[in-house]
């Protein structure tokens, strides 16, 4: 049934549902990412809750004009107006007020959103009410959708990707290098308002697909699980598009096989996977792999302590210490050097003597900051500077 | 009106100013440091608490819940500050991170599981129903001082109410540490206040009030009263005394202006029924703070 579903045999509506979250999920993350770089990821669930009440109106309004109400599109364009009056309130506040973004968002998201349920509110006790199927834009719905809505989110979600790609340059320059952008000739406030535009309209795009209150996640999980894997700005973008891409059609197409479940909650999880193993495993700032580098840290610590101990015939008291450089076949269980370790701990009293040596001449300043107790100096120098550094071990007073 | 209105309409009524009171009295310092999101992340993270607790326990009991959403709004903080400082990751992307995906699997897990015998479900945790908390024993004014019909009024006022008791009795303790951090950090720990501690027990505060309130009121309204009144009061005054009072007072209107409007409101208009009071109360906060930022004495950065 799975595999049905990942390869899309569940229908023509399922298909373009699925396709479409896809799409709708690679705009996300890509829109995302200069949303996160921007530090601004939070603004984007000020204006996702923000749709809720403009969602209502609209119903009403298309209601009072004959109609059933439940024109997706006509819903739609109700979500944009108000999601862009709570942007414009978000805006104001922290451009007018003494109030930060954050304070900002938290208002305008939980006002919009209690006025949204006012108006849910409202429409039940209306006769054209009856169950206007509303509550699937606060979790996302795809179950059950017309043919003429699956394809209006199809064709809505590839036109978001079309614009966050055309739009790509500039904002990239925001969110990297926001000097250079200015400099370079634009308007770093137009370029905010057009991603703040990009973001409204993934948002709305989303809403029926992932719903209101998790949409956030769809903007800021690639994003964010992107950034484990690449210092890159390029590389970010693309690979943010990816997971969110990801994130929508697997999500979409496994809630494709259960409609009772709401489908945004599943392709959040699926993103949340995505992150999950990133954090665990991505070979720069993964969780793994910063453990293993503590590990093989301490390990050489060990090793070379232990060595300097041999080389000045001192006894190695510490268990790990002695496992280490026996299991290395430096030392014997009992302690005493192997030729092996003898050989080794005199490189390591040489290289700590070379080590002082530099250390305390200025001319060598640069190579000094690189000591850490562990490293060959080899690794720094040329060999005709450890031999000048060897012949004054070798005769000291010629040194001063 | 007395009869009726002291069994329908005071109950809610005293539960929606203790809400609201509750979680605007730590708001304020949640404001001040640029947490105030840290109760959006709260409340959202609530859900999956309870719907743990009950699939544990297996019954709809306060103490269970209660339990499974604090240890809900401790495990989010944690991850929070875990992914944060892991992935050194920008604190607004991390909360994103972790109260969608909570509240996703909390909604998952209810939808999975079988909640259909008992009230649980995804939009009373986010609405509440505020209005069926009415308290049918009451008979008038009198029955106030009756111990026989006070047994059957809501539970969730005396456990809102002792949250407030908690609360304020944590801001009076700590008023002066707290004020202290919240305005110069430097200086508080110079003077040996560890700022970890209790910065994590205003989150702790921050929780119980969401907790207690979540049940009966849903988490729209606790995220609405963390911030908008705190907000509005920040316009009015620079001292922050003044400004808890401020706050305190615009959370109370709120709450009574809200469901007087959402239980009266429609009748006025010449409409049937009425509104969500959960919905209504955010609503009126948000005009509050409206007005607050366009004519509060305080609005601009350097007034």
């Amino acid at each position: 049934m799975l595999a049905d579903a990942l390869l899309l045999q569940l229908g023509y509506n399922a298909t373009l549902v699925t396709l479409g979250a896809a799409l709708l999920g690679i705009a996300a993350g890509v829109a995302g990412t200069f949303l996160f770089l921007r530090k601004r990821a939070l603004v984007s669930d000020a204006i996702s809750h923000a749709t809720l009440p403009g969602v209502g109106i609209a119903f009403i309004l298309m209601v009072a004009m004959g109609g059933d109400g439940r024109s997706l599109f006509g819903l739609l364009i109700g979500a944009s107006v108000s999601a862009a009056i709570g942007l414009l309130c978000v805006h104001w506040l922290t451009k007018r007020t003494r109030l930060g973004e954050d304070a900002a968002i938290g208002a305008v998201l939980s006002v919009f959103f209690g006025f949204g349920i006012v108006i849910l509110t409202v429409i039940q006790t209306m006769n054209a009410g009856r169950q206007a199927g509303l509550e699937g834009f606060l979790l996302g719905s795809t179950a059950g959708m017309l043919r003429s809505d699956a394809l209006l989110l199809a064709v809505a979600a590839a036109a978001v990707l079309v614009l966050v790609l055309v739009l790509r340059r500039p904002l990239e320059l925001a969110a990297f290098d926001p000097g250079y952008a200015e400099a370079a000739g634009w308007s770093l406030n137009r370029i905010d308002l057009s991603m703040m535009g990009i973001v409204l309209v993934v948002t709305v795009v989303g809403l029926k697909i992932v719903g209101l209150i998790l949409i956030v996640a769809l903007l800021i999980v690639p994003a964010v699980t992107a950034r484990f894997w690449t210092d890159r700005s390029d590389q970010v973008v693309v690979i943010a598009g990816i997971v969110g891409g990801v994130s929508g059609y697997v999500g979409a197409a496994t809630s494709a096989l259960a409609p009772a479940l709401p489908t945004g909650p599943i392709i959040v999880l699926v993103g949340f996977a995505l992150f999950l193993v990133s954090l665990l495993l991505s070979p720069g700032r993964g969780v793994l792999a910063s453990v293993l580098t503590h590990w093989r840290y301490q390990r050489r610590v060990h090793m070379r302590q232990g060595l300097l101990a041999l080389a000045q015939g001192q006894p190695i008291y510490e268990a790990l210490t002695r496992r280490l450089m026996h299991r290395a076949g430096l030392i014997l269980p009992d302690g005493v050097a192997t030729a092996d370790g003898q050989a080794a701990a005199a490189k390591a009293l040489l290289d700590e003597t070379r080590w002082s040596i530099v250390r305390a001449d200025q001319s060598f300043a640069s190579a000094a900051t690189r000591y850490d107790g562990l490293t060959a100096i080899e690794e720094y120098l040329t060999p005709d500077q450890v031999r000048e550094i060897d012949r004054r071990i070798a005769a000291p007073q010629a040194a001063v | 009106m007395g009869a009726e209105f002291v069994a329908l309409s005071l109950p809610p009524i005293l539960i929606g100013i203790c809400v609201a009171v509750a979680c605007a009295l730590p708001g304020n310092f949640l404001l001040l440091r640029r947490q105030a999101l840290i109760g959006d992340a709260i409340s959202h993270v609530v859900l999956p608490g309870i719907v743990v607790a009950f699939l544990v326990t297996g019954l709809v009991a306060t103490g269970p819940m209660l339990l499974g959403a604090a240890a809900a709004a401790v495990i989010a903080v944690i991850a929070i500050e875990a992914i944060r400082r892991l992935g050194r990751i920008e604190a607004g992307a991390a909360m994103g991170v972790v109260f969608t995906a909570m509240f996703a699997g909390g909604v998952l897990l209810l939808e999975q599981s079988d909640t259909s015998s008992v009230h649980l479900d995804v939009e009373h945790a986010l609405f509440g129903n505020l209005e069926s908390l009415i308290w049918l024993d009451a008979t008038g004014w009198a029955s106030l001082m009756d111990p026989v019909a006070l047994a059957t009024i809501p539970v969730e006022l005396p456990r809102m109410a002792l949250a407030l008791v908690v609360i304020c009795a944590f801001l009076f303790l700590f008023w002066r540490p707290l004020s202290l951090s919240t305005f110069d950090e430097g200086y508080a720990q110079g003077l040996g206040i560890a700022p970890g501690p209790l910065g994590l027990g205003l989150v702790i505060m921050s929780a119980i009030a969401a907790v207690a309130a979540f049940d009966a009121v849903g988490s729209i309204i606790v995220i609405a009263m963390f911030i908008c009144p705190p907000a509005a009061a920040r316009m009015m005054t620079n001292r922050l005394g003044h400004q808890v009072a401020w706050s305190a007072g615009f959370a109370a209107l709120a709450a009574v202006l809200g469901y007087v409007l959402a239980g009266y409101g429609p009748l006025w208009i010449g409409a049937g029924g009425s509104v969500s009071a959960a919905g209504m109360i955010a609503t009126v906060s948000g005009l509050i703070l409206g007005v607050a930022a366009m004519a509060g004495p305080h609005r601009t950065r350097n007034s």
